[in-house]
């Protein structure tokens, strides 16, 4: 069982999965934070790779990553950071990132490097579930990658359980409809489609993502799924805080509502 | 050869919809649904009406005499810079928004470079009423100024795109991301035969007018509906698409696609897609695009804000890949060139934009019984500082 199905296997609730920007403060930033984050206590980390033009992504994701651009961040350098990284880490890692990086990079390739240096699944917003399921799905399979894909308030049923049966890892919820980073609080709309999508008894595991940044969120998100993402606070909080390490840990215990010990 | 759009959304291996699940329903509203609405009885009423009295088609096909003299050939231009709001774009808008009527949207937004797509989508928001906001990047906000005011004089916000290159590209990304978060009452009137299926097929039936009235204007000038070649500047494409659109089946009819050089082809300083591309995805389509190794989206350049995009219609892709059109490279020395010359010629003061198409005329063959149709796609009135600018130099 790779980390991330044996994560959800043996945690049903409360599942923190915290996305940063690779490269981001700085160059070599990568792997100090899967370390912080995983001394933090976070379940399940999201590496984004950083992208000229981030359709999904709202402006905080999206200025981070042309820093880290601006940085030097490529893919090769990355996998070599996760790589390193994981002789010390045992923590599930994803990588997000767009279809066209892994075009560029070759799919096969990059699948196959993924998997050898621990990258345990993925999130590319914008590869379509039907070239997916044509093209790709034998090969996620045969190298033993999983992926994870979105839904919205306004997927509909029918596409959902498609979702579902082609998803591997868990289900990523998009809390509203908006880009990363664009709203606070969760409305009444919201928690019927979260309700809505409770009772329809879907295979994975779900985490909501969009519009969470604090406990508050948080706590109201694990309520109605397995957990959630925190993706543009989270950077917003890298942005301001000076030491690296007191930064995260301080983060994750404000989302967590646990006392930091010094 | 199958040159238009296949079911799945597909020109060759080009096209498709590489879209977040954000902007799958309304995307596939769109592609459940166009199709139909456009060719309703009501719509084409509706539409062929406007394109006649409000936009004022057909637009003359016009034998260029001393530019044939000159160039020892026959040439016609196809006036495109005659319509309504001074360019092609306007054949795109007017379908657009009777889509966005009769899909019951009350909220309309729009990406433009050069601004005559934002021109044109804010002149049909104040004729049928709809709110109107147009993404620019900050940097074509300034080098496009009279186009900018004319916009919000039409009542429509014009919002600058502050990310990467501040211009086209990021435009059309603020755009997207704009329906992202308005799924339900807004419609994104793209203002070229780009982004994710069925925008690029759409937007090409809009535009296909132009090749439409070639037909019957050639046939009554010549004798014969086909031309030798058409010839037409492409940035997105969507001029291109409409010049070519009903002759992309015909052989014998050769199709010319102008890119902008810039500085020249590899001088860093270029917008010469099918040259400078990789086969990749930008803006939700599969398509050729000028991208580095690691996939990331290169800023482009050009003198002209219409033609400074890094990608090209999947039309246009499967076009050249195929070797049905060729593509050609002007520089912005050469348009510049081409621009005054057409002036002092025809007495017509071109956009800059279509001013590389009749730069091809120094750098493709033909003989002196060809039949040569260069779409002028829009007007200089807009590109008048940069002209003044370079007075000197080409005046």
């Amino acid at each position: 069982m790779d980390r991330l199905h044996q994560l959800f296997s043996t945690k049903k609730k409360d599942i923190l999965n915290i996305y940063f920007t690779a490269g981001y403060p700085q160059l070599d930033a990568t792997g100090k934070i899967i370390l912080a984050l995983e001394k933090a206590g976070v379940d399940l980390i999201e590496i984004g790779m950083p992208y000229s033009d981030p359709l999904a992504d709202g402006p905080t994701i999206q200025e981070s990553g042309q820093v880290a651009l601006e940085n030097g961040m490529t893919l090769p350098l990355l996998f070599e950071q996760i790589e390193q990284v994981r002789k010390e880490s045992s923590v599930p890692l994803i990588m997000m990132g767009y279809f066209n990086q892994v075009m560029q990079y070759g799919e096969e390739a990059f699948l196959r490097k993924c998997k050898a240096v621990g990258v345990d699944g993925l999130i590319l917003p914008d590869m379509p579930l039907d070239v997916y399921e044509k093209d790709y799905k034998a090969l996620f399979e045969d190298i033993g990658m999983n992926i994870v894909f979105l839904i919205t308030p306004q997927t509909s049923e029918e596409r959902i359980l498609k979702i579902d049966a082609l998803s591997r890892g868990f289900i990523y919820m998009v809390s509203n409809s908006s880009i990363t980073g664009a709203k606070t609080g969760i409305s009444e709309t919201q928690l019927a489609y979260f309700n809505r999508i409770n009772q329809m008894q879907l295979n994975n595991p779900r985490l909501i993502g969009f519009g969470i940044s604090n406990n508050e969120t948080f706590r109201t998100a694990c309520t109605y799924a397995s957990g959630a993402i925190i993706g543009s606070a989270f950077i917003r909080a890298l942005a301001k805080g000076n030491d690296l390490n007191e930064t995260i840990a301080s983060f994750v215990s404000m989302v967590k509502n646990e006392t930091v010990l010094k | 050869m199958q040159y238009t759009v296949d079911q799945r959304g597909y020109y060759g291996e080009f096209g498709g919809a590489f879209i977040p699940e954000m902007l799958y329903p309304n995307v596939a509203e769109l592609r459940n649904l166009y199709i139909d609405l456009i060719y309703d009885e009501s719509f084409q009423k509706e539409f062929q009406a406007l394109l006649k009295d409000y936009v004022g088609r057909p637009s003359p096909l016009f034998l260029a005499k001393r530019l044939s003299k000159h160039y020892n050939t026959n040439i016609f231009l196809k006036r495109e810079d005659l319509n309504h709001t001074g360019a092609h774009k306007i054949n795109n808008t007017i379908g657009q928004i009777l889509v966005a009527k009769r899909l019951g949207k009350k909220r309309i937004i729009a990406e433009t470079g050069a601004g005559q797509h934002g021109v044109a989508t804010a002149t049909v928001c104040a004729l049928m009423g709809i709110e109107c906001i147009v993404y620019m990047g900050a940097i074509d906000i300034e080098r496009q100024a009279p186009n900018v005011s004319r916009m919000r004089m039409l009542g429509a916000k014009v919002v600058p795109a502050n990310s990467g290159s501040k211009t086209l590209k990021d435009a059309t990304n603020e755009a997207i991301r704009d329906w992202i978060n308005n799924p339900e009452d807004t419609h994104y009137i793209i203002g070229s035969v780009v982004g994710p299926h069925p925008y690029p097929d759409m937007v090409a039936r809009f535009q296909s007018v132009i090749s439409e009235e070639m037909k019957w204007q050639l046939k009554e000038q010549t004798g014969s509906e086909n031309p030798s070649m058409i010839i037409a500047c492409v940035g997105g494409g969507s001029n291109a698409a409409g010049a070519f659109y009903h002759y992309m089946e015909n052989k014998e009819v050769r199709l010319v696609a102008v890119e902008a050089a810039g500085m020249g082809i590899h001088s860093g300083e270029s917008a010469a897609t099918s040259v400078l591309g990789t086969k990749g995805i930008i803006h939700g389509s599969r398509t050729l695009l000028m991208q580095t190794e690691d996939g990331q989206i290169i800023e482009p350049y050009s003198l002209s804000a219409g033609l400074d995009y890094p990608g090209i219609g999947p039309l246009h892709a499967h076009l050249i890949d195929t070797g049905r059109a060729e593509a050609v490279s002007i520089t912005d020395d050469e348009a510049l060139k081409a621009a005054y010359f057409l002036s002092k010629q025809e007495g017509i003061i071109p956009a800059l934009e279509s001013a590389h198409a009749f730069a091809a005329l120094d750098k493709i063959k033909y003989s002196s019984e060809d039949i040569i149709v260069i779409n002028l796609s829009g007007r200089g009135d807009k590109d008048l500082a940069t002209y003044i600018k370079h007075f000197e130099n080409y005046g």
